[in-house]
């Protein structure tokens, strides 16, 4: 206002006007700062550099020396020499037990993202339900451990004896089906039997894990669910679809790459998580999850994992022990890679046929 | 339509009302879907109710005493399991730990959103530093000891020599140790908080931006005064759910931190936290410690539900205020 009081203003060239100099401490306190975040982006991303290099040097050298033997063979003992020993048994507890959990926590999160988006999106249920998934996004994984370690584990923790409870209930399998030693109903009685006495095993890991799978999943599973245009759900109902036509027909292939996104970065996460297993699983040196004696599957035994192998071999003085543990670090986080970067290329292909 | 051609079509199967079948698999999957949405509420508060409900006996027989008393002495005639240490441990090496993943978290997320490098790279950058939190912590760990421990430690003993009447400085990193944990545990929630900032940076409305620079603001003027405050809210929530991530990271700390119950103020001595004092001790412990152990894991949850309930509500009220806005 003051300026238009006085007179006409006078007008600098248009070079002043429309350039700021670059010497005026303005400018320079910008040009700054951009390369200061530049450069804390930058130092940001060495350490991911810095961990994939130092696996590949020392994780890698152990596999070019001693070949892929350690896929095979058992972890070593004492006095075993360099170069000698694996991790076979660790690699198939962390598969089994991750798929289980896989088992247990996709198709409670996929149903439950499904009434999220489908059934009833603005609730107070569903408000309680994300709210409910995101603070279990937040859940200290040594938690689930500490939670599963209560429940299962412990002999007269709840599922204990939930399990002791249906084991007296249910009838012999020899006296039910005589001469069927390897059937699922006799493999059902001998993990009831097993899961009433407590105890580590692959079932308490896999409960562990499949409580910080399942708010994964669900969260992006609704995520995924919501993209799917409403027009395509309109034109099912418009054509006579129940509900669950539309849901099952139409919203969830459409939404599937989204809602596969969210159960591979779910499987990456528990593929890596140590701390839920040091109390559920424990560790076995000697033991397979899977194996050729009836009943072939055997989720009531301490099982072996990536992870607590790494955590046990880190603090070993054998330096035999620390290279397999280098190596066995390199297995596991490309595992968690592949699982990580294809979820994330598969919810990129997505999008556009999405919208 | 005549009805000749309706009959026609029904008995064609082209229009039918659905069948009893197509009821029963929509009354499934609607009750399915509903149990199992109920189902995650129930299980959070089973989960809280089993960590609870397992920490009792340690109460019945102590009460809190173990909350506020410093030693941890397992070999004596009366055990004493004094978790102040830990508690306190956990605290001062996630504040720490912060610290740096703040001032680098928020630095990305400000250089990734404001336009600073053309888009394809922008994406390249945010999928890197995305994928910092896809490595395990376990193997993170492993990294700390062998590459981080022997990078800082002449640095750190520099700094003990000369600066050691400093607090902060006082003594020498001998391996394990706060400043060593502090900064894989930095990185390790790095992640989180730059995505979240970056969501909250990136949702502020483009026309306050172009109404700075419109007026004169250079580039950093119109970012720290007037976007940065607008998403502050946002920012402030990635912070809190950042801190509630470093409370309960367990297996780097465990590997890195030493495994000592003291707490001392200095970044380069050995400590605990509760999370890596119940990963370090479980496997040996006996009963009378279990029953400890699980009590502090109640500890934990009570700090980190606190915290994470603080964070996620920032969050939704940051999101609420800006819905109207965009779109």
């Amino acid at each position: 206002m003051s300026a238009l009081s006085h007179g006409p203003v006078p007008v600098p060239p248009a070079s002043k006007l429309f350039f700021r100099s670059y010497g005026s401490p303005r400018t320079l306190i910008s040009m700054g700062l951009s390369i200061l975040a530049g450069a804390l982006t930058l130092i940001a991303c060495v350490p991911l550099f810095s961990v994939l290099i130092m696996l590949l040097i020392r994780g890698g050298s152990r596999i070019i020396h001693s070949g892929l033997t350690m896929f095979t063979s058992l972890p070593p003992g004492a006095m075993a020499k360099m170069g000698e020993g694996g991790f076979s048994n660790a690699l198939w507890g962390t598969l089994v037990m991750v798929g289980l959990a896989a088992l247990l926590s996709v198709p409670f999160g996929i149903l439950g993202a499904i009434f999220l988006a489908e059934y009833s999106p603005a609730s107070r249920l569903s408000t309680a339900v994300r709210f409910a998934a995101k603070v279990l996004t937040g859940l200290p994984s040594i938690l689930a451990g500490v939670f599963a370690y209560a429940a299962v584990v412990i002999p007269d923790g709840p599922f204990a004896r939930g399990a002791g409870v249906l084991f007296r209930l249910l009838p012999h399998p020899a006296a039910a089906l005589p001469g069927a030693p390897a059937s699922m109903y006799f493999q059902l009685y001998e993990n009831l039997g097993a899961v009433s006495k407590g105890g580590f095993s692959a079932i308490a890991g896999a409960i562990a894990l499949s409580v910080l799978m399942i708010p994964i999943v669900i969260l992006t599973a609704e995520q995924a669910l919501r993209m799917v245009p409403s027009k395509m759900k309109q034109a099912a109902v418009g054509m006579g679809c129940t509900k669950a036509q539309v849901t099952w027909k139409v919203v969830v292939p459409t939404a599937l790459p989204g809602i596969l996104t969210g159960v591979m970065l779910a499987i990456a996460r528990a593929a890596g998580e140590t701390a839920p297993l040091i109390f559920t699983a424990l560790a076995s040196d000697y033991l397979f999850p899977v194996d050729g004696h009836p009943p072939f599957v055997h989720l009531m035994r301490q099982t072996a994992s990536m992870a607590v192998f790494i955590f046990n071999g880190s603090a070993r003085p054998q330096a035999n022990l620390i290279e397999l543990a280098w190596a066995a670090s390199l297995v596991l986080v490309l595992l968690v890679l592949v699982f990580n970067i294809g979820g994330q290329l598969l919810s990129r292909s997505s999008r556009p046929r999405g919208r | 339509m005549t009805q000749i051609a309706v009959d026609q079509m029904k008995t064609l199967g082209y229009a039918r009302p659905p069948s009893l079948w197509d009821r029963t698999v929509d009354l499934t999957t609607r009750s399915l879907a509903r149990t199992f949405a109920v189902g995650v509420v129930l299980l959070l508060a089973y989960v809280v109710y089993v960590i609870g409900w397992s920490a009792v006996p340690v109460i019945r027989e102590h009460g809190f005493n173990y909350l506020l008393s410093n030693t941890w002495d397992t070999n004596g005639d009366t055990p004493q399991y004094g978790l102040l240490p830990a508690i306190l441990g956990t605290l001062y090496s996630s504040a720490l730990a912060l610290l740096i993943a703040t001032v680098f978290g928020v630095a990305i997320a400000i250089f990734l959103s404001q336009d600073f490098v053309p888009r394809k790279l922008e994406v390249v950058l945010k999928n890197i530093v995305e994928l910092l939190a896809a490595i395990p912590s376990v193997v993170y760990g492993l990294w700390g000891i062998f590459v981080v421990v022997p990078l800082i430690r002449p640095f750190c003993n520099f700094l003990g020599d000369h600066l050691g009447s400093f607090p902060l400085f006082h003594g020498n990193l001998a391996g394990p140790g706060l400043l060593p944990a502090a900064i894989v545990l930095a990185i390790m929630v790095l992640p989180t908080i730059s995505a979240v900032s970056y969501d909250a940076l990136s949702s502020v409305h483009p026309r306050l931006k172009e109404g700075a620079l419109g007026l004169g603001a250079t580039k950093w003027e119109t970012i720290l005064k007037v976007i940065v405050p607008t998403a502050s809210t946002g920012i402030f929530g990635a912070i809190v759910l950042g801190f509630g991530r470093a409370l309960g990271e367990t297996m780097a700390l465990a590997m890195l931190l030493g495994n000592v119950n003291q707490f001392r103020w200095s970044i380069f001595s050995p400590g605990n936290t509760l999370a890596a004092l119940i990963a370090n001790n479980f496997p040996e412990a006996d009963t009378d410690q279990v029953k400890v152990l699980l009590f502090a894991g109640m500890v934990l949850l009570a700090i980190t539900l606190v915290v994470n309930v603080i964070g996620a509500g920032i969050i939704q009220f940051a999101n609420r205020g800006r819905k109207g806005a965009v779109q």
